[in-house]
């Protein structure tokens, strides 16, 4: 819900370590309003520019909007520097696997679970947090709802597939149990709008509860306030879509 | 959106990075997002070694890299052709 003036907020913001996949040791960045709870939370994915500033800020958003939020650093195993020097890593190394993110963000799911929760979680991401944030949302129980902002790669050719990306996300649509946000820009070319009417109509053919809103005058990353590909109409009409979206699914 | 298109290159050379100079092994020649150009993909080249953060970072367009390697491959050809190349 919106704030009042009268609030009397207090934040909870903090690093923390959580045991990720395979019981590696990972950092997450983890926010939510003091008091005892319950809450519904929130897993953010960030992107593949990494564990960066817009993240963390995301992650303290919804925390002021009454969530326990948390944000894992996927690139925790490729060691530590600036966030473009990890991300530099990242690349030497052909990205991270999937399999490895999705079980760093289903653990991330249950620390939320095991902190004052209402038992709910939602998924979050975009970009290559997008194709993550439904990897998840089809692989796992965990999570009561998903959105996906603009995930490149959902849609896969065979030749793209490799040990790290083994499984085009949509060949997994009969997995998915839970509502699906989709927001995505008309210029976007990865996902093409050719690629998202491809994942709708995988969807509405198998029956899925989802939701898909397509700016026009916007590409990729227009939620991104830090790169000229921002878009502030479009960016706060999906922001409020994302909002009424986990309000519904997650209270 | 994220290309993950990414050319290493092993090579021997030193590079001048934030702390100085430094030996350099590799040339992680990428297409992709750039942190610093106001454009949606660029090419890239971040020169590293093992130490995380010695590191050279350059980002340009698609019509600057070409340019570039053209250009590298003539100072090559002229250097050969001096008979300077060892």
């Amino acid at each position: 819900m919106p704030y009042r003036t009268d609030d009397q907020e207090t934040i909870v913001a903090e690093t923390v370590t959580i045991t990720g996949h395979n019981g590696d040791q990972i950092r997450a960045f983890y926010a939510r309003p003091s008091g005892s709870g319950p809450r519904p939370g929130v897993v953010l994915i960030h992107h593949a520019p990494g564990w960066d500033d817009w993240y963390k800020e995301a992650t303290f958003r919804f925390a002021r909007r009454g969530y326990a939020a948390i944000t894992p650093n996927l690139y925790e195993r490729l060691g530590h520097g600036t966030v473009e020097d990890v991300m530099v890593l990242m690349r030497a190394a052909g990205g991270v696997p999937d399999v490895q993110v999705v079980g760093d963000v289903v653990a991330s799911a249950k620390y939320l679970k095991a902190q004052p929760s209402n038992g709910k979680v939602g998924v979050i991401g975009s970009c290559s947090g997008g194709r993550h944030a439904y990897l998840c949302a089809t692989q796992s129980d965990e999570f009561a709802a998903v959105v996906d902002l603009w995930g490149g790669g959902v849609v896969m050719k065979p030749e793209d597939l490799n040990d790290k990306r083994p499984v085009a996300p949509i060949d997994l649509t009969p997995s998915l149990k839970i509502p699906l946000l989709g927001i995505f820009g008309n210029e976007d070319r990865g996902p093409s709008p050719e690629q998202v009417n491809q994942h709708e109509e995988a969807l509405k053919a198998q029956g899925k509860q989802y939701e898909f809103h397509r700016y026009d005058g916007a590409g990729h990353g227009f939620f991104y306030y830090d790169r000229p590909a921002y878009r502030q109409e479009q960016a706060v009409d999906g922001w409020n879509k994302t909002w009424a979206f986990f309000e519904q699914h997650l209270a | 959106m994220c290309t993950n298109i990414v050319a290493p290159t092993a090579i021997r050379g030193a590079g001048r990075g934030e702390r100085g100079w430094f030996k350099m092994n590799t040339a992680l020649v990428s297409y992709d997002h750039p942190i610093e150009m106001r454009d949606e993909h660029a090419l890239n080249i971040d020169f590293i070694s093992d130490v995380v953060g010695e590191r050279v970072a350059v980002e340009m367009d698609a019509t600057s890299a070409r340019a570039l390697a053209a250009a590298i491959t003539e100072a090559l050809r002229l250097a050969e052709e001096a008979d300077a190349l060892v």
